[in-house]
């Protein structure tokens, strides 16, 4: 039987390394690797999960120095030509214990960007009608399918330099309910979403959409945002 | 610092580095196909003094420098070394006035 080593963060932000070695798989996934060690060589080992097929988004982690969705990735894919693997919480985000971390300032920026719909119609009204081959639609569609797993956040330089920076995936959402013709709180979004905390802090390094296992581009979302943040306020009184 | 005044210094700073693209490209070329046989001062004065051409593209380039580094800095001391406020925003006010007095003063000392 092949022997896999694999590295896992144990502790907190101050925690170590500690070295397992786990029987190699075919068609073995990262999420599978942990799952082997915390049920049959460390019981105390603290992980997230919950569906394992790539749609609930908790699973994510540091694999050999990326974040990934580790349900989804192969071993194989992770480890390319190194032999060992090397799994850790996911960067930016406060580690509570070994690979789960604090997810609360992720989501809470999703409600500083103003992530809710806020619609003006009731149960009563007509449905509004969006058009799927509209320009607003389908750069929606492009957008919508985050799942929330923070790799994105993760991966993200300009979150770990400025901590107020909103992020990838809330700018993300701000951009998908901007597009949305029902919303009605297109301004007051912007708002939230321009400046240094903000779009306008985005440097375009690309490494939220390089990792996005959805394949979504949050970049393409944020340099929206600032278009849209010049139709709202230039030239005109905020 | 309000949405609107950070819409405008993006703005500031995408318009300005569009001008710099150009104005660096003109520079350098101009630089390049002048100096060939070699150049003395006093031939490079006898072609800037006085002429408008000139004075209004260094003009350009220099406000452009002005408006343009102290943009890209003000992230640049936010993230490196954790400066934000108004004192910051200050200091680089100050330094966009110091660029752009330093880089007219050049320019006119070419042109008159």
């Amino acid at each position: 039987m092949k022997i896999l080593k694999v590295r896992v963060w144990r502790g907190g932000a101050d925690g170590a390394f500690q070295p397992f070695e786990v029987p190699r798989r075919e068609s073995q996934t990262v999420l599978d690797v942990v799952t082997y060690i915390q049920r049959a060589l460390e019981p105390a080992l603290a992980y997230r999960f919950a569906c394992r097929v790539g749609m609930c988004g908790s699973c994510a982690m540091t694999v050999n120095g990326v974040p990934r969705w580790t349900c989804r990735t192969h071993v194989d894919a992770a480890l390319k030509n190194e032999d060992e693997l090397t799994i850790g919480p996911l960067r930016n985000l406060p580690v509570i214990r070994d690979l789960v971390t604090d997810m609360r300032e992720f989501f809470d920026k999703w409600a500083r960007a103003r992530g809710n719909f806020e619609g003006n119609k009731t149960r009563r009204d007509d449905f509004a009608k969006v058009l799927p081959q509209s320009e607003d639609r389908k750069q929606i569609d492009a957008a919508i399918e985050c799942i929330g797993c923070a790799v994105c956040y993760a991966s993200c330089d300009v979150v770990a330099w400025n901590p107020e920076y909103l992020g990838p995936a809330a700018l993300n959402r701000a951009w998908t309910l901007i597009k949305d013709p029902r919303d009605q709180k297109g301004r007051e979004r912007l708002r939230a979403v321009a400046g240094d905390a903000g779009c306008h802090a985005c440097h375009t390094h690309l490494s939220c959409t390089e990792r996005c296992p959805k394949h979504i581009s949050p970049t393409r979302g944020i340099a929206g945002l600032k278009r849209a943040t010049i139709f709202a306020f230039a030239g005109r009184p905020s | 610092m309000s949405a609107r005044a950070q819409t405008y210094l993006w703005l500031a700073q995408r318009a300005s580095a569009a001008i710099l693209a150009l104005c660096v490209a003109v520079h350098l070329a101009t630089m390049i196909y002048a100096i060939r046989g070699g150049l003395s001062a006093a031939e490079i004065l006898a072609r800037t003094r006085g002429h408008a051409g000139w004075l209004a593209f260094y003009s350009t380039f220099v406000l452009a420098v002005a408006v343009h580094a102290p943009i890209g800095l003000r992230p640049v001391l936010g993230e490196w070394l954790r400066w934000r406020g108004a004192s910051r925003d200050l200091c680089l006010a100050a330094l966009a006035l110091l660029l752009a007095g330093l880089g007219m003063r050049a320019v006119l000392g070419v042109f008159l």
